[in-house]
């Protein structure tokens, strides 16, 4: 193993971390705001990628171009789902956890079939586009230019989000109703509404990734599960609910991945993460970044 | 009034706490007679609860020992004291509620009863005892506050403690409520329970109390009967101080 | 008062007596081995969910990773079989003495997560060891163990012909996790699981050992969910990471619980006996094209009753004055 090797895997990973990052963040944001964790992110990814692929073979649209109508679309997606299951799921009077984790596996469920009846279960690709199959070598590194735009597409998603939340009427009824929902009701905001715009935004921001992963990743039904588990462990790495933990989480886990892969057969690249998950949560019970 | 034995139940032994730079207990150092109904008061932020807390085993103490019963329980953790004999409730109720209001008690009773039988009949028995038997089988989330509260005495009392300790139980209540309240405190030590008891409100406790033991910042202030107690310059401006500042 | 509750025990134990000889007789009416297949997944997700409602229904500890238990049983089984030649029988008590043993390794660190933070790393330790399992050459790797086998034999208790013996064990498996769970519900362990799930400091300041009630939930949840693995093994007679190990799987054990009521004695059973057939019977009536209608009627139902019944179907009993305590 040389050294360029190493370097060559680790910039890779860091920027294939980057993505995991954008992908988890939607999943921080919705947490975060109400304590729910979607099960079906997924297959939002999943959708997201469809959305991508069909504008392309309809449209020939290029993903990068494709990629604000993606994330649009997902927006309304999101908010949907929120006014139609999950504003149910959190009125839940009886087991309330058991509710909203089952209320959206069984979304992610029905998404997955109906992905299966409507696009079949085989597997697509955008054959071409501006930028799939191209890399840009940097000092002797080659560095996939999807990957590399993806990361860079996910750092401006991160600073965005940091000026929304921080800088608009709308980021700090977010950032109030997360702290006090019940409070904010009396200031007349409207938590039903804060709530779907937060969901909108979770599955945009997962829309945008989705956008990117398809350039390079094949797509089909149930190609949410195999990033879903991901997502997860890294928003829990980061501190559930906190948005730049998730930041934080999918550059460690894109690292961690890399260098299992170097170490351990290919098919055991996970193993790391998982690993990496469980040794932060023994240690520091609410993740790396989470408040106690 | 019966007279103090020798050695007292419950000791605690130079006790601090610190949670970070905060000084919650600065060597506090009191001690509960068997028999003995306590009042353990203060202004909001005393350091009542914490004290409370250590007592009861919730985390140890920073410095300083617990004695009780004779024993070191410093680093017992709660589920040891209460198998020696601390039972307690909480300032903000904790029934478990999903389960019947006998349910409850049961899970308390069971620590001395291992039969399940036995636990039960107790069980019942301290439902009645408490008042509550005609509630045995609503779920305790269906319960009024005011019942809640007795549930966390009876679900204590079942465990059949030799020192109970009272987490404002009476505080909140409407009059009539408190002073059911107060009859069912006199009943307990009258069944040979002794009583350490948290309360905000001086006016509710001070008829009930032998002793009353007032904390300030963290340190015992004053203790001693309650007659003098109330008439103390240091604990009336104590109190004032709080009212002022929460009148703030 | 104390009657009534009594009555309430005896009156559970005897429904489940009839409803296991009625199952019993099942078979005497029903020759299609096609339904008798569905039969015997039926009762054994009934004993699987009913063995995983106790850690996660009764204590509260919400475990997506049964499925390394079940893998664990099926494994040690089949792999005592076919390298050994140690019989079926013990295979399944070691299974589950492993899987309890493992449980209670695994709990020592976990039980002190958690919420969200539990349940993920429920479901990572088990995709660890399934990927491990894929990558474990002794065995079978990826591609796992095929038991071979040699005709009817009780002994060995595999059965090339016929399909009743696998449906007298389910039916006894699934009476057995039944009976467990009724006996623990009325004892100590029972009233301990479910104040921690309620309340843990509360139920720790009544002298509620927290730590030790879970591990004790853990160990007899995956015992016995080691050992439907194992007949699970059994019955199909070919294993493999994937199949047994899964994250399905994990799911299809929560399921019926979750679904029928969880934290009952009788929500795995109901909830088994309404999904299981239901999702065999749309797979083979419209999801043979693999076009996912399935996959739809199951989530949507799934979607549907957790909203609509959150304490799950047998909530719906309740309505009935003499069900009123079950369906807590």
């Amino acid at each position: 193993m040389t050294a360029e090797t190493i370097i060559q895997s680790l910039a890779s990973g860091l920027l294939m971390g980057l993505l995991y990052g954008l992908i988890a963040a939607g999943l921080a944001l919705i947490f975060g705001l109400m304590d729910v964790v979607n099960f079906a992110h997924g297959e939002f990814l999943m959708i997201a990628m469809y959305a991508t692929f069909f504008l392309f073979a309809f449209f020939a649209i290029d993903p990068l171009l494709a990629a604000p109508l993606v994330a649009a679309a997902l927006f309304v997606f999101g908010a949907v789902v929120y006014l139609l299951v999950v504003r149910f799921a959190v009125r839940a009077k009886a087991n309330a956890g058991m509710v909203q984790i089952f209320s959206t596996f069984g979304l992610a469920i029905v998404m997955r079939g109906l992905a299966q009846f409507f696009f079949t279960p085989d597997y697509r690709s955008v054959t071409h586009s501006w930028l799939g199959g191209k890399t840009v070598s940097v000092a002797g590194i080659f560095l996939p230019e999807p990957q590399l735009i993806g990361a860079m597409v996910s750092i401006a998603a991160f600073v965005a989000l940091y000026f929304f939340i921080n800088r608009t009427d709308f980021g700090r009824a977010l950032e109030a109703t997360r702290e006090d929902a019940g409070a904010v009701a009396l200031v007349g905001i409207d938590k039903n509404r804060v709530f779907a715009l937060g969901w909108g935004l979770g599955a945009a921001l997962v829309g945008l990734a989705g956008a990117i992963m398809a350039i390079f990743f094949y797509i089909y039904p149930d190609v949410g599960a195999s990033f879903a588990l991901i997502a997860y462990v890294t928003v829990a790495l980061g501190g559930f609910g906190s948005v730049f933990g998730a930041f934080a989480g999918g550059i460690i886990v894109g690292l961690v991945e890399a260098s299992t892969a170097l170490i351990l057969p290919p098919s055991l690249k996970s193993v790391g993460i998982y690993a990496v998950y469980l040794l932060v949560v023994f240690i520091r019970p609410r993740g790396l970044f989470g408040s106690m | 009034m019966t007279a103090l034995p020798e050695t007292p139940l419950l000791e605690t032994r130079g006790v601090w706490q610190r949670f970070g730079g905060l000084v919650a207990n600065s060597d506090v150092s009191i001690s509960v007679g068997r028999g003995e109904i306590v009042g353990l008061i203060g202004p909001n932020g005393a350091g009542k609860s914490t004290l409370f807390n250590l007592i009861a085993g919730v985390l140890p103490p920073t410095q300083g020992s617990i004695i009780f019963d004779g024993e070191d329980v410093t680093n017992l953790p709660a589920a040891e004291r209460c198998q020696r004999g601390v039972g307690r409730t909480f300032q903000v109720v904790k029934s478990f509620e999903t389960m019947t209001v006998i349910d409850n008690v049961i899970v308390g009773a069971l620590i001395r009863n291992t039969v399940m039988r036995l636990a039960r009949k107790k069980a019942y028995e301290v439902l009645e005892f408490c008042g509550l038997a005609a509630r045995a089988n609503v779920l305790a989330s269906d319960l009024v506050p005011s019942e809640k509260r007795r549930l966390e005495v009876a679900r204590a009392l079942a465990t059949e403690p030799k020192l109970l300790l009272l987490d404002e139980v009476l505080t909140g209540l409407t009059p009539v409520e408190a002073q059911t309240g107060v009859e069912l405190v006199r009943k307990v030590r009258a069944a040979g329970v002794t009583v350490l008891m948290v309360e905000h409100v001086m006016e509710i406790v001070m008829p009930l109390v032998d002793r009353a033991i007032v904390l300030n910042l963290g340190k015992v202030l004053v203790e001693g009967k309650p007659t003098e107690v109330v008439r103390n310059p240091e604990v009336i401006s104590a109190y004032l101080g709080d009212r002022h500042a929460v009148g703030a | 008062m104390d009657a009534n509750f009594a009555q309430r025990r005896r009156r559970d134990l005897i429904m489940a007596f009839c409803l296991a000889v009625i199952a019993a007789l099942v078979p005497l009416f029903v020759k299609d081995v096609y339904v008798q297949n569905i039969m015997v997944l039926t009762l054994m997700y009934a004993a699987l969910s009913q063995s995983w409602n106790i850690l996660s229904g009764y204590c509260g500890q919400i475990s997506l990773g049964h499925a390394l238990y079940f893998g664990l049983g099926a494994y040690t089984t089949a792999l005592l079989f076919t390298k050994f030649g140690v019989l079926p029988w013990f295979g399944m008590l070691a299974g589950g003495a492993i899987s309890a043993l493992i449980a209670m390794a695994l709990g020592y660190p976990c039980f002190r997560l958690r919420g969200h933070y539990f349940v993920i790393a429920t479901i990572v330790i088990a995709e660890i060891a399934l990927l491990l399992f894929q990558n474990w050459d002794w065995a079978g790797a990826a591609l796992g163990i095929d038991i071979p086998v040699r005709g009817d034999s009780w002994l060995k208790f595999q059965f090339a012909r016929s399909k009743l013996p696998y449906f007298y064990f389910a039916l006894a498996l699934a009476c057995i996790a039944w009976f467990v769970t009724w006996w623990l519900e009325d004892s100590k362990w029972g009233y301990w699981w479910r104040a921690v799930k309620d309340n843990p400091d509360a139920a720790e300041s009544l002298g509620v050992v927290v730590f030790n009630s879970k591990m004790g939930a853990a160990a007899v949840s995956a015992f016995l969910v080691a050992v439907g693995g194992s007949f699970y093994a059994q019955f199909v007679s070919y294993i493999d990471p994937e199949s047994v190990m899964g994250f399905q799987f994990s799911l299809l054990m929560a399921l019926p619980a979750v679904l029928g009521g969880i934290g009952t004695l009788w929500g795995p059973v109901l909830g088994a006996v309404i999904l299981i057939p239901l999702t065999e019977l749309t797979r083979s009536f419209v999801g043979g094209s693999g076009r996912g209608v399935d996959l739809i009627v199951y989530g949507t139902l799934i979607v549907a009753i957790s909203l609509a019944l959150p304490k799950g179907l047998v909530s719906v009993f309740s309505l009935f004055p003499w069900r009123k305590e079950a369906a807590r």
